[in-house]
């Protein structure tokens, strides 16, 4: 029962991590009804940006360890809206599949300018937040674990508020929901994309150092595992849809725990899939998705 | 600007297709070639004239080219880097002393970037461009695997100089090795868990992805059962995993009496710290996979008081060892030698010294003087070449003690 319930707690913390990335994957999906595929590399320059940081703050303080998470997601938040501006704008408008492309293109981009300038080698991600272990009974949990999900609570809490409680909020939905008529009632449609893209990319930012916080071994190309499964999760949980994020990313994130800690743990990638797969035969819009019907 | 002859000859033969396919083009009347297409011929042909004149005047003291393979960027980067400095130092030697057959030895070397599939382009670009003599790779076994074949179909011998997995040098009679193999390594680590760990119950990581995890793991399992050891469990993950957690809570359930994690340094480091996270405080150990400075700097505290094999410590008092510590710490700011260095150092001698033997470079010849090194006396102790084109050495267990790798005991099963 303890190693039932130890387990549970390791796939949690995992799954945050997914989750904080699948809500990015879903916010921008949510409003352009198109993948970012270059999601999971801003995550990974999130990780570098803390790994500089974490060199100039004093190690093991709570503020250290803050300054440095919201550097790096304001870091982010400035990356995916300069590519947002460089790369997606031009295409609005364009077919889907060129605007995917062009999204697999600067992933791509991104991975292996990250080999040029930060090296291929894989480096140490420094400890800017205290941690120690705390043990109940037989289980032990660890301080970065208890970060990953309290920071992922809190950010899914605060982009839920963002969403639902603000103007610019209402605005994101109005756009999602039909970008011509926004503009028609005076939504600049451009701002709301921007802040959407600058939202998201935080997101994986934060996620980015909670991640290296856990693992602490960073490397250019870390963000693509990472973020196939959060795209699962996404679209696990219902793509677009920001509660199914969350959802998503803790289901697959436990699952994949579980697989691990059994003798099938060699399969953990093709169980986690084969599971995206029976989802959606089922529930083609995923677990909290609606199904809508296209009008022509 | 120097070409070797096969580009001149590519270049003369370019030359010569562009010209054709101009004389034999179908037109009524000889159509001028476009002007920059006529300069670029002009250029080609002056060039292919040149060249049999260059390549001539160099042949006095062409160097011989050996090819090298490393991961020097990437997850296995410190293996690279570390081989790397150990063949460029015996390069250095060498050359210093008068080369080999009178010419200088020169060495190509390729990054495969810890990437699979990597190692067999950079081999075969070294085999057929460069037209290297002699391959070294200071990689894993995985990589060495890649170019192993690659060697054996060109017939131009290849050392792996750490690759331990049996197989890299099984039906190949190219392919040679200067270290030990995964059979001698794996009955070392179970004689070191009885009899040193007093282990009972040893619970097994191992990483599915990579040959020599796998196969260390096997013996490992056979030759401490044969000790009357149980294995109390077997995990597994994927070379690239940075989550351990799961599989290191199943291991805390069964409750062993150590840990033995066959995997490389990267992977080992994260798992001790999870391990330590998780309240697990029984002894982790491994083979040489795990032997890289990373090791400690990636697990710090966690992996303090962990051991690995390794093939030759540097605090030994033999004096190659010392002679070589002292060159390696003024060559490379004061840095002390992990075994891959002087693995590659040895490798780099053992290759110069049979080209001496044989006296030519041809492939055939040089592969029957490496068969027959006998007693070659390097800086991991006296490597002699067996039938199976193996080394047989010692090997030695390490353990991390105040953040530095120390010498703990010599082990012959």
């Amino acid at each position: 029962m303890s190693e039932f319930l130890q387990q549970l707690l390791n796939g949690l913390s995992l799954g945050a991590i997914y989750a904080l990335i699948a809500l990015g994957y879903t916010m921008v999906y949510g409003v352009l009804r198109f993948i970012n595929f270059a999601h999971s590399d801003v995550f990974m320059v999130g990780a570098f940006i803390g790994y500089y940081l974490g060199k100039l703050v004093p190690e093991n303080i709570v503020w250290g360890g803050l300054v440095v998470l919201l550097a790096a997601m304001l870091g982010c938040a400035l990356l995916g809206m300069i590519i947002e501006r460089l790369a997606y704008r031009p295409l609005r408008g364009a077919a889907t599949l060129n605007v995917l492309i062009t999204a697999i293109g600067v992933s791509l981009l991104l991975e292996y300018s990250g080999q040029v300038f930060f090296g291929a080698t894989p480096r140490t991600f420094p400890a800017v937040f205290p941690s120690g272990n705390y043990s109940f009974g037989s289980l032990v949990i660890s301080s970065n674990q208890i970060l990953v999900i309290v920071v992922a609570a809190l950010l899914m809490v605060a982009l839920q508020l963002i969403v639902y409680r603000t103007k610019i909020g209402t605005a994101m939905r109005a756009v999602s929901l039909n970008p011509k008529a926004a503009q028609l009632v005076g939504v600049n449609n451009d701002v709301v994309i921007s802040f959407t893209f600058g939202l998201g990319s935080a997101l994986a930012g934060a996620g980015g150092i909670l991640y290296a916080l856990n693992y602490p071994s960073i490397d250019p190309l870390m963000g693509v595992m990472p973020g196939l499964k959060a795209f699962v999760a996404a679209v696990l949980g219902g793509i677009g849809n920001i509660p199914g994020a969350a959802l998503g990313g803790l289901l697959l994130g436990t699952v994949e725990t579980f697989v691990n800690g059994s003798q099938w743990s060699t399969y953990k990638d093709a169980i986690a899939f084969a599971i995206l797969i029976i989802i959606l035969l089922f529930r083609p819009a995923g677990l909290l998705g609606k199904f809508t019907v296209e009008k022509v | 600007m120097i070409f070797p002859p096969p580009i001149g000859a590519l270049l003369a033969r370019a030359h010569l297709i562009i010209a054709k396919s101009a004389a034999t083009r179908p037109s009524i009347r000889p159509a001028p070639a476009h002007p920059a297409l006529r300069s670029l011929t002009v250029s080609l042909l002056s060039l292919a004239l040149l060249l049999p004149l260059s390549s001539t005047s160099a042949t006095a003291a062409e160097p011989i080219k050996l090819g090298e393979i490393e991961p020097l960027t990437g997850k296995e980067a410190a293996f690279g880097q570390q081989a790397r400095r150990g063949v460029l130092m015996a390069i250095a030697e060498i050359n210093a002393r008068g080369g080999v057959l009178g010419r200088p030895l020169a060495v190509v070397v390729e990054d495969n970037q810890s990437k699979s599939g990597d190692s067999a382009t950079v081999a075969k670009k070294l085999l057929g461009r460069e037209k290297v003599v002699a391959l070294l790779c200071g990689g894993t076994s995985s990589n060495c695997l890649e170019v192993a074949p690659l060697a054996q179909t060109a017939r131009i011998p290849f050392v792996a100089t750490t690759a331990t997995a049996p197989e890299v040098t099984e039906k190949r009679d190219y392919v040679f090795r200067s270290c030990f193999i995964d059979p001698f390594q794996g009955a070392v680590l179970a004689k070191f868990a009885t009899t040193t760990l007093k282990a009972k119950r040893v619970a097994i990581l191992t990483s599915v992805s990579a040959s020599y995890s796998v196969g260390l793991s096997k013996v490992f399992r056979e030759k401490f059962t044969a000790l009357g050891g149980v294995i109390a469990l077997e995990q597994k993950y994927s070379e690239g995993d940075k989550d351990f957690r799961a599989q290191l809570t199943a291991i805390k359930a069964v409750n062993p009496d150590a840990i033995i994690a066959t995997g490389f340094y990267t992977e080992a480091a994260l798992l001790c710290k999870q391990a330590r996270d998780l309240g697990l405080t029984v002894p982790i150990f491994g083979g040489d996979g795990w032997e890289a400075p990373e090791l400690i700097e990636i697990g710090g505290k966690a992996v303090e008081g962990s051991y690995y094999a390794s093939h030759y410590s540097s605090e030994s008092t033999a004096p190659e060892v010392r002679e070589f510590v002292r060159k390696y710490r003024a060559r490379y700011n004061g840095e002390t030698p992990d075994s891959m260095a002087p693995l590659a150092y040895d490798a780099t001698f053992i290759v110069a010294e049979a080209i001496t033997r044989a006296g030519t470079t041809e492939g055939p010849k040089l592969r029957d003087a490496l068969a027959a090194t006998k007693n070659f006396p390097g800086v991991t102790g006296r490597t002699s070449l067996d039938a199976q084109r193996n080394a047989t050495k010692s090997a030695v267990m390490i353990t991390v003690q105040n953040g530095k790798p120390t010498f703990v005991e010599t082990i012959d099963p």
